[in-house]
């Protein structure tokens, strides 16, 4: 790993690549999107952020960068100085997930070190000084645990986590406190969705401790039918204990979203059919699109494909359209700041480039 | 203002959003601790947040003297108090869970319904947290004296610090 922060040719390749995540090779991957887990960590020897003076900070940051990050045991990492990048670029790794909202736009010294497949990112001074975060395509908790377990004790090998033997890891935040670690399954709920039982499903999740968010975590819109399901307690159950409690329920929720699904086959075939060729025509064909129309059209779409209503499209294109169409990606991808106009404008392009590809009249041609 | 359910003074005056129109309610301490205790259950069964855990907090037990009382605690090792905690939800340091121990069991109760760690330990460095605190209060100590100009003390507790820390577990 580099000592400069990676703000030149090896972040552009993040924008030219897409994350292991999203390549759409997972078990459950029709609906399971990824597995996700974190862990909060703090230096016993430093106050938590919140008291941190500037200068704390810094020294967390650069001894962490430093004694930390260089580990052997870490593989390839491509290492971001957040504070020193452009908004558009703190968006970008927001919106590839590889980021908070919280670390993009708090201040002061922070960074973000990235495996280079994207698997894992380690934040420093987000609300916690260390949040380790491991990122895996479909349903794959056990695996996901497995590793993000060994970075964190090969991080912990180096530096004095601080530990209570009650209270388990110290978290600035008494909702992280005990094993820190916070495990979300994104799932893609579309026939939940049009049938209307989403917000059943949600309630009863509720009531066993589990929490509903968006595809950008708190406080964001369900967009393109995207849900994470995420435990709520972190204190006084192990960490298996807690992934099994969000194991355990996946499968229930894909059982049902497969029964909205058949529903949906058997009952009005003609309206899915319709809905989901409509959504596809209109992706091929706009001039200018916004991306809450993207996204829920993309979520018919992909739909679609599973069920094998649109045959000429793969998954882990639709995936990587559900990201690289956010307005970040866009920019980084056209290589220049556009306003919303020409945003929408450009995602149209993009759009059409990429699933327009099997009907242009040069390939038709040549097959 | 008498409340509307009997004849003591009315505290809590409350605008209900729920309904179509919003509605105004005056009620005494006891008919707000009851009206509110009754919406909640009905609302929701859903785990509390940190600011839901302590909205309930004050209602099943404090009085608004005893949480100005509270709010007036700070930690002696990061100088946070825990008027400061309660309007932003984040503790200042590690020794904050111990300096307000007696606030905090309920609250971690109420989110988490458990007070104790289960699962996974530091494997490399024993839970030993007293040097650590030390040098967090330390290198508060430090920058108060050189605020307030004690530049003798300031470089006393530099050496300190500096001390500590070449004390701790080699770099690798």
């Amino acid at each position: 790993m580099n000592d400069e922060s990676d703000t030149g040719p090896r972040f552009d390749q993040l924008t030219s690549q897409c994350g292991e995540w999203l390549r759409g090779s997972g078990p459950e991957s029709d609906i399971v999107i990824s597995s996700r887990i974190r862990l909060a960590r703090n230096l016993a020897d430093f106050p938590f952020i919140r008291r941190c003076t500037d200068h704390d900070r810094t020294a967390i940051e650069s001894s962490l960068h430093n004694k930390l990050l260089q580990s052997d045991d870490l593989a390839d990492l491509i290492y971001v100085d957040v504070g020193q990048l452009e908004t558009v670029d703190r968006q970008f790794l927001v919106e590839r997930q590889l980021i908070s909202r919280e670390l993009a736009d708090s201040d002061g010294a922070r960074s973000v070190a990235i495996d280079s497949r994207e698997q894992f990112s380690l934040m420093v001074n987000e609300e916690d000084h260390l949040r380790i975060q491991l990122m895996k395509s479909g349903l794959d908790l056990d695996n996901a645990w497995k590793q993000i377990n060994a970075i964190d004790d090969a991080i912990e090998s180096r530096v004095k986590y601080a530990f209570d033997k009650r209270l388990g890891y110290l978290t600035a935040c008494p909702t992280n406190v005990g094993t820190g670690m916070r495990v979300s399954v994104m799932l893609h709920l579309p026939a939940l969705v049009i049938t209307r039982q989403i917000d059943k499903v949600f309630r009863s999740l509720q009531k066993i401790s589990l929490a509903v968010r968006g595809l950008y975590g708190e406080g964001s819109q369900a967009m393109g039918d995207f849900y994470q399901i995420s435990n709520q307690i972190t204190l006084g159950r192990s960490e298996v204990s807690l992934i099994e409690q969000v194991a355990d329920v996946v499968p229930v929720l894909i059982e049902y979203e497969r029964r909205a699904r058949d529903f949906l086959v058997n009952e009005s075939h003609n309206d899915l059919h319709d809905r989901v060729s409509r959504a596809y025509g209109i992706l091929c064909t706009a001039q200018t699109i916004s991306s809450e129309e993207t996204m829920h059209l993309l979520s018919s779409v992909r739909m679609g494909v599973n069920l094998g209503l649109i045959d000429d499209l793969e998954i882990p294109t639709l995936n990587q359209l559900f990201i690289h169409t956010q307005p970040a990606h866009l920019q980084k991808i056209h290589g220049a700041n556009l306003d919303t106009a020409d945003r929408n404008a450009e995602r149209a392009i993009y759009l059409r480039r990429h699933l327009g590809k099997g009907k242009r009249p040069d390939e038709l041609e040549n097959n | 203002m008498k409340c509307q359910n009997c004849e003591k003074p009315a505290t809590f005056h409350i605008t209900e959003l729920t309904e179509e129109e919003p509605s105004e309610l005056h009620l005494c301490e006891d008919h707000a601790r009851e009206y509110l205790s009754t919406t909640e259950a009905f609302e929701s069964e859903a785990p509390p947040s940190l600011a839901g855990a302590f909205a309930q907090q004050l209602k099943v037990g404090q009085t608004a003297e005893e949480l100005a009382r509270l709010d007036q605690q700070s930690c002696p090792v990061c100088g946070i108090t825990f008027y400061e905690f309660r309007n932003h939800g984040r503790l200042g340091c590690p020794h904050d869970y111990i300096a307000f121990a007696s606030e905090l069991e309920p609250l971690l109760l109420n989110i988490h319904g458990e007070t104790e760690h289960e699962g996974k330990q530091p494997i490399h460095h024993a839970p030993d947290e007293a040097d650590g605190l030390e040098l967090i209060r330390l290198r508060r100590e430090m920058r108060e004296a050189i605020e307030s100009e004690e530049y003798e003390k300031a470089s006393e507790l530099r050496d300190l610090i500096r001390n500590i820390e070449g004390g701790q577990t080699p770099e690798n």
